[in-house]
């Protein structure tokens, strides 16, 4: 496995599309390896870019129809159609959905969630990408006997449905009497996003050249002084990698919010589903849009403005096993 | 390091002793959690636990009542249904993409940002939007019949006959991005001469990626099929957003038989069984992807 998977990071890096700048796409670097095309306006590249538009819009007309949704009134909703932009913008939804939407009986809004999702979001990238990044360097560079085996029972169980642990793990909670509560959540969200980030920082310290290790143990370097004078100042890129990676999939968790978490705790998507799908009361669409782009603007905004080390995270997502 | 041991005896659980200390999470999580807690569940799924987990037990029964039940049947053939289809189209589609942002084109990174944002977003946010844009009365529907075909009828949240592939146009619209990124990467890995050979050669270009590129990539194409796979059968928050698993039980899936059985009907046996037959369709395509990657090998 090792073989296969460890120099898939740096690799996969390099393999990054050249800047898609004007001018001709230079042949320097690892670039694009399909046919070659011939002349600006053939028939061939009106096909290419006709079929990437259409997927584009494809893509983006989800995003077009949340955006212009939550812009207008309710009595133009019920007679326009979903794709017409609003005739009249109004940023009234925006506002109840963030401050007086109702979940049964609490019309506070979606700011609690937001607030919850914020305190749940921030120590579980932190503990979970120390833990991790302490673990990926003991497997990388003190492996002792074992290890491997620990490693591969982790990564294994990364397959596994969650379903099949969430009620040992509610037992186990419910033992340390914090059932329930942000540090229960905090715990699980650690747990589960081990596997992931120890492989990440396992296979990246396994990448750096080993000499620079050797050399701070003839200096008398230990464990810890290695990890946080050399490891770790050398390896920020990956950090940032493992908080993205982090930061979304812990925002956009469902299933452990509802289920290791009390109401008053909920994380903004569980607060979201309730608002949006609640039965009583008429439905408030606009409101509901402009939840929901709430609700997906934390990790949106991470995206883009990650771009590239998103793209990084997820192709060392995609080897994980 | 690993090095051969010769060190004293006296001191041998101690040596590397801080590499041991900072590993603890890890080895309590894969031996306490992932091993410990799933054979406690699958022991558990043999005994009649109700509200509470109790060691009685009564061999099959859970299984039997969960096989009897028309509610896991149907979430069985949703799964089915939503899992086959998925993979077939998030690899065409995600190929296809792939092979398109191949072709040197411009703009590259402006389409791959527009085909992976999905990606970035929750279930739920991806279950919402497609509720409102499949809604019947504002919706898909409401616009086609405006523009003259009155009898247009593409209803799929409230038709219990479609409403799985309602679940499936949003599942593809948030994952095909994913794989096209992984396929993309694959086909970035393909050495250029192969390219170059194959156009001296005059083959056409659709029958060198058919017949030349996609069996070179069969490693990607694995991964790519395992990592969807593990996807498809957690699948949950999509159904509880999109269509909370109707119209009736139209739309139900496995994890939240799983779900409503543990925390919500109390009935902690049959959630124990759905949970272990979920693990049980994991194991079947993961063992022998596992056997082959990890099997053989031995690490350095």
């Amino acid at each position: 496995m090792a073989n296969s998977v460890s120099p898939n990071l740096p690799k996969t890096s390099a393999a990054m599309p050249i800047p898609a700048g004007p001018g001709p796409i230079g042949r320097l670097g690892p670039g694009p390896t399909g046919a070659k095309p011939r002349r600006t306006f053939s028939g061939r590249n009106i096909m290419l870019y006709g079929a990437l538009i259409f997927f584009a819009l494809y893509y983006l007309l989800p995003l077009y129809v949340m955006i212009v949704t939550s812009l207008k009134g309710m009595p133009e909703i019920r007679m326009g159609n979903i794709f017409s932009p609003p005739m009249e913008i109004t940023f009234e939804p925006w506002v109840k959905a963030w401050a007086t939407a109702c979940t049964g009986l609490n019309c506070d809004g979606l700011s609690r969630g937001f607030w919850n999702s914020v305190r749940i979001t921030v120590p579980s990238t932190l503990i979970s990408i120390l833990i991790a990044s302490v673990n990926g360097y003991a497997l990388a560079n003190w492996r002792f006997k074992g290890a491997d085996l620990f490693f591969t029972i982790l990564i294994v169980g990364a397959f596994v449905p969650y379903q099949v642990m969430i009620y040992p793990i509610v037992i186990v909670l419910r033992e340390l009497g914090i059932y329930g509560t942000l540090s229960g959540l905090v715990i699980v969200h650690t747990i589960f996003g081990m596997p992931i980030l120890t492989l990440l920082f396992r296979n990246y310290f396994t990448s750096l050249p080993e000499e620079l290790f050797k050399a701070a143990r003839i200096d008398g370097a230990g464990f810890w002084q290695i990890y946080l004078r050399i490891m770790l100042p050398m390896s920020l890129p990956i950090f940032v990698v493992a908080m993205i990676l982090q930061i979304t999939g812990i925002w956009n968790d469902f299933l452990f919010g509802v289920v290791f978490t009390r109401p008053e705790y909920y994380p903004m998507t569980v607060q979201l589903n309730n608002i949006v799908n609640s039965v009583q009361g008429v439905k408030e669409y606009n409101v509901n849009m402009a939840a929901t782009l709430l609700t997906g603007a934390v990790p949106l905004f991470v995206y883009f403005v990650s771009g590239r080390l998103f793209v990084r995270g997820i192709a060392a997502g995609a080897v994980k096993g | 390091m690993t090095g051969q041991a010769h060190a004293g005896r006296p001191n041998k659980l101690f040596r590397n002793l801080n590499s041991k200390i900072a590993s603890i999470p890890m080895i309590l999580t894969a031996l306490v959690i992932f091993l410990g807690g799933t054979l406690w569940t699958v022991v558990y799924s043999f005994t009649n636990s109700k509200l509470l987990p109790r060691l009685q037990f009564v061999g099959l029964d859970q299984y039997d009542r969960l096989w009897d039940a028309p509610r896991w049947i149907m979430s069985i053939q949703n799964l089915a249904i939503y899992g086959i289809l998925s993979l077939i189209f998030s690899v065409v589609i995600g190929f296809l993409l792939a092979a398109l942002m191949d072709q040197k084109i411009r703009f590259e990174n402006t389409f791959r940002t527009i085909f992976l944002y999905p990606f970035a977003l929750s279930f739920i946010v991806t279950g919402l939007v497609w509720q409102w844009i499949l809604n019947p009365d504002f919706g898909v529907q409401s616009i086609v019949r405006s523009l003259g075909w009155t009898t247009f009828t593409f209803n799929p949240l409230y038709d219990a006959d479609i409403v799985i592939y309602g679940v499936l146009i949003a599942g593809l619209w948030q994952g095909t991005g994913l794989v096209m990124c992984l396929l993309l990467a694959g086909l970035r890995g393909i050495d250029e001469d192969i390219w170059k050979a194959s156009r001296v050669d005059g083959i056409p270009v659709w029958r060198t990626y058919l017949f030349i590129i996609i069996p070179m990539m069969r490693p990607v194409f694995i991964t790519t099929l395992v990592i969807i796979t593990s996807g498809i059968v957690r699948l949950y928050d999509l159904v509880v957003a999109q269509t909370s698993g109707g119209p009736g039980i139209a739309s139900e899936v496995p994890a939240k038989y799983v779900y409503d059985y543990m925390f919500q009907a109390q009935n902690l046996g049959q959630g124990f069984a759905a949970s272990t037959m979920m693990l049980l369709t994991v194991a079947i395509v993961i063992i022998p992807w596992a056997y082959l990657e990890f099997g053989g090998k031995k690490r350095g």
